[in-house]
């Protein structure tokens, strides 16, 4: 196939139109000049041909999770099942106004506050919000949360947030800005939380710790009852990242383990799609006490009858409506295909993937934490570092055989991380096949390490000149020329 | 075994082998005991397609689908079929965030023709690659304006639409930023109590058109909240730009808003997008990604994430947003949509609305059951109080299948008019009030 490399402005040209339209038998308006713009916005101007042949070539230039394995740790790049698509998207739910009077919108009423109920009892919580618009909009309202509950306890001095140096990045950048300050401690080898580095840093002024569990090594925190009795000892609470909850789906249950506050990343866990990075969809969720904290609207039930509520200690509004309704529509048809019975499958095989690709490789990259893994876990680099062969020039190398690299360089605990996530809906061949690959990468990196290094070979565009990019900035069509 | 999951029972058996467990359950021997769950999910049963299809179905008939004279964020615009086709190629719906550019390309080139229209819209020098929504991007302007300034004050416009005020708020409060709604004149932005108390203070946010529908002359503005070392931050929803003066030429230092009314579905309100350009100046302390142009080895265009050191997977609690995820996908929607109705068809549609729009108030104002509120010029949206019972009014409209100005205070009734509308829809309307007693 011929590589496809212009933009939409570059096949522009004048007089070109790419719609019809209703035009109304009404008089023009005519508005002050003070009041409009000296020139027309420099849009294309294009057939509607070339829109769908343009955006198709475009679309041509980018992997996606029905291309192939996309192993890209703690994103669970999961199948995103086309029901979910097709009835997400029915006419009863896309043309729906979001201020249409409440007895108008009961089905979605209905979704919404089920949907919330489903997760509330995966995770062992008493409910859940559904208008964060993604994870870490999610962590930002829960870290909300932890700040509305202090205050009003006049317990204001709490405005320390603890994280482990293996967090997501997201973690300590909501909290800085919920207007925390933000306490890093230093993680086990393995990742986990360790609890002399916690107790010491524990104090009156500790409002809350952050925990991913399994953390981003793929690690459970086999402590965490103790963490959790640690934390709320010292007055502050717990908050879940759900970044990696499809591990633990079916075994155990964040509420269980002392949580306080949660989010959930739909379209991790719960299949909807990724759509080139967003939108997600970061429901948060809540124990008892903290109920009164939800941010508003809240969807309330009553005699089956649905409506919005807005609670007083609210920490406000997120949005200017309720969250990614399109998508959590497609978590709630997911959630409806596994059911109770199936549910707790989902990480059981997750788990099983991830550590019979752990196990099949482990004697030519380097495992820097034995034993079981969760849904996920990491490689520091090839065990054999002479090459000089690093986990950026694997990733590269992935690449030209058709697979998605892994997430590299995180977590940071570990110098080469490359971190592997194969979810539960890859075959054993499918595993098989990678697998192999990785082992063919390894005898390059040996055999012949240039080729390895310069990858990739056969993609579209080659190692990318990132400095240029940020020295000469060209954001947008004009910059160019 | 469930359909989305390819394990046979020998598949399985071979696989624990492997990995030296015994059992699926040895797997989770790191999950203490008492942590457990003992008893299945209190959750529904799984349907089956066909059964889920028709649950669906039944679900989304207990909604109504109608017609909409109401807008406050939200508006009922024509989607070319194009739009949803290629938004749901699966190369763009099942990929994410471009982290490996040689196989994003397509993520990436979207991006940037994205960025690329949002700065002709605006007038802008530079956009991120989306947010949210126009109210969480004002929300972040505010803390650009705050990481820029050092001052913990911000003036927001009483003109503009209180959900995106009730958003600045719940992200001002946890910051300790005090935030100042500025009294309005006739529906419009009081200039002389902004110049009275712009001192220390960080920016000024308004909003055009504004809440009310008003197109307000901004002219002016920008030199009060300079002189005052502040940033002018102006929120617009992205269709009256191709008509109306932009932020750019009224000197905003940040434009930002929603872009739904550009080929996005209602959808209850979500999935949307916003936008947030900027000055190049003010590149730095931009929230989320941007994407740049570079090359490749062999010299080849290509696109590539850009600028990246502002983001918190690099600077982590030093960062100014906390933003990962955004609406990508809708961002990609919007730059099909802009694409296929193009410089001439992206001012008819809205001309077009805001045709019928003044069709409308000229038509309500002639059944005498209205009084003027606010005479200024207006865009689709605008205002009317009425001298009859809105609550039954909204109610008689209902059974004629047609969703009503929205209410917004002492019977002051917010009507919104799209290209949808035809001019027989809009008599029906009509024909609706002159029936009110």
């Amino acid at each position: 196939m011929k590589y496809y490399n212009k933009l939409i402005f570059e096949i522009s040209k004048k007089g070109r139109e790419g719609f019809n339209l209703t035009k109304k038998d009404l008089p023009e308006v005519k508005l002050p000049k003070a009041l409009v713009r000296s020139n027309k916005a420099n849009l294309p101007e294009v057939s509607e041909f070339d829109v769908v042949r343009h955006y198709t070539n475009v679309s041509q230039k980018n992997f996606g999770v029905e291309t192939g394995f996309y192993p890209l740790g703690s994103c669970t790049m999961k199948y995103n099942p086309k029901i979910n698509d097709e009835l997400a998207t029915l006419s009863g739910f896309a043309n729906i106004h979001p201020l249409q009077p409440v007895e108008t919108v009961q089905g979605l009423l209905k979704i919404y506050h089920e949907t919330q109920r489903i997760l509330a009892e995966i995770s062992g919580l008493a409910a859940y919000s559904l208008n964060p618009f993604a994870g870490a909009h999610g962590e930002l309202a829960g870290l909300m949360i932890i700040q509305a509950y202090h205050d009003k306890r006049n317990d204001s001095k709490r405005n320390k947030i603890i994280i482990p140096d293996s967090a997501h990045g997201t973690n300590p950048a909501s909290a800085t800005v919920c207007g925390f300050e933000t306490v890093e401690i230093k993680s086990n080898p393995d990742g986990t939380v360790n609890l002399e580095a916690l107790k010491a840093v524990l104090n009156d002024e500790t409002a809350g710790l952050m925990l991913t569990n399994p953390n981003t090594a793929g690690v459970f925190e086999k402590d965490i009852a103790e963490i959790s009795r640690l934390v709320h000892d010292a007055g502050g609470l717990l908050y879940y990242d759900g970044a990696n909850l499809n591990a633990i789906l079916g075994k155990t249950r964040p509420g269980d383990m002392g949580f306080d506050i949660t989010h959930i990343n739909l379209h991790k866990t719960f299949s909807t799609p990724h759509g080139g990075g967003g939108p997600g969809s970061g429901p948060v969720g809540v124990c008892e006490k903290l109920l009164e904290f939800l941010p508003n609207p809240i969807v309330k039930e009553k005699d089956g009858f649905y409506y919005f509520e807005d609670s007083a200690d609210s920490i406000g509004a997120l949005g200017l409506f309720y969250g990614n309704a399109s998508v959590y529509i497609r978590a709630y048809v997911y959630l409806m295909t596994f059911g109770k019975e199936s549910m707790s499958d989902i990480g059981l095989m997750a788990v099983l993937n991830a550590n019979y690709i752990k196990e099949s490789l482990k004697d030519i990259f380097e495992l820097p934490i034995k034993g079981h893994c969760m849904h996920e876990f990491v490689f520091d680099g090839l065990k054999d570092q002479s090459t000089g062969v690093k986990t950026l020039d694997v990733a590269k190398r992935l690449l030209d055989y058709g697979y998605h690299a892994p997430t590299v360089y995180f977590p940071l605990i570990f110098s080469q991380s490359m971190m592997i996530e194969p979810t539960e809906v890859e075959s054993k061949e499918t595993l098989d096949e990678f697998i192999n690959i990785m082992r063919v990468v390894a005898q390059e990196a040996k055999d012949n390490p240039e080729l390895v290094k310069t990858a990739p070979h056969n993609t579209i565009v080659r190692r990318l000149d990132e400095a240029k990019a940020a020295r000469q900035p060209i954001v947008k069509f004009t910059d160019l020329k | 075994m469930h359909k989305y999951l390819p394990h046979t029972s020998q598949d399985i058996e071979e696989m624990l082998k492997v990995t030296g467990a015994n059992s699926l359950d040895d797997l989770f021997t790191s999950i203490p005991k008492k942590l457990r769950l003992t008893k299945p999910y209190q959750i529904p049963s799984a349907l089956s397609d066909h059964d889920l299809t028709k649950h669906m179905q039944n679900l989304a008939k207990q909604n109504k689908e109608l017609i909409v004279f109401r807008g406050a964020g939200a508006y009922d615009h024509y989607s070319p079929s194009i739009v949803k086709a290629l938004i749901s190629r699966q190369e763009f719906l099942t990929s994410y965030t471009p982290y490996q550019p040689e196989v994003a390309q397509g993520t990436l080139q979207y991006i940037f023709e994205y960025q690329s229209m949002v700065c002709e819209l605006t007038g802008m020098e530079v956009s991120n690659a989306s947010m949210y929504d126009g109210a969480t991007a004002t929300a972040e302007a505010m803390f650009m304006a705050f990481a820029q300034t050092g001052m913990s004050k911000v003036l927001i416009s009483s003109t503009v639409n209180p959900r995106i005020i009730d958003v600045v708020k719940t992200y001002a409060r946890y910051r300790d930023i005090e935030v100042i709604v500025t009294p309005s004149q006739d529906g419009v932005t009081d200039l002389n109590f902004i110049q009275k108390n712009m001192e220390n203070a960080m920016g000024l946010i308004v909003q055009n058109p504004n809440y009310f529908g008003i197109i307000e002359d901004y002219n002016g503005f920008s030199e009060v909240v300079h002189e005052n070392d502040g940033l002018f931050i102006m929120n617009s929803e992205g269709q009256p730009l191709s008509l109306i003066k932009t932020p750019g030429e009224y000197d905003a230092d940040i434009a930002v808003g929603d872009l739904q009314s550009f080929g996005l579905p209602l959808s209850f309100g979500g999935a949307y997008v916003g936008y947030l350009a900027t000055k190049m100046k003010y590149v730095r302390k931009m929230p989320g990604r941007i994407c740049g142009i570079t090359t490749d080895v062999d010299g080849k265009r290509a696109f590539v994430l850009t600028l990246q050191a502002r983001e918190q997977h690099i600077r982590r609690a030093k960062a100014n947003s906390n933003i990962c995820s955004n609406q990508s996908l809708m961002a990609l929607a919007v730059t099909i949509y802009l694409s296929t109705m193009g410089k001439e068809g992206t001012v008819m549609v809205a001309n077009e609305s805001m045709k019928g729009a003044h069709y409308l108030y000229q038509e309500l104002l002639k059944t005498n059951k209205f009084e003027v509120v606010y005479n200024k010029p207006f865009f689709k949206e605008f205002v009317l109080k009425a001298k009859f019972d809105v609550d039954k009014f909204e109610k008689d409209l209902l059974k004629d299948g047609i969703l009503g100005p929205l209410h917004i205070k002492d019977n002051h009734l917010l009507f919104a008019v799209t290209e949808k509308r035809s001019i027989e829809e809009i008599d029906l309307l009509v024909r609706k009030v002159v029936e009110q007693k």
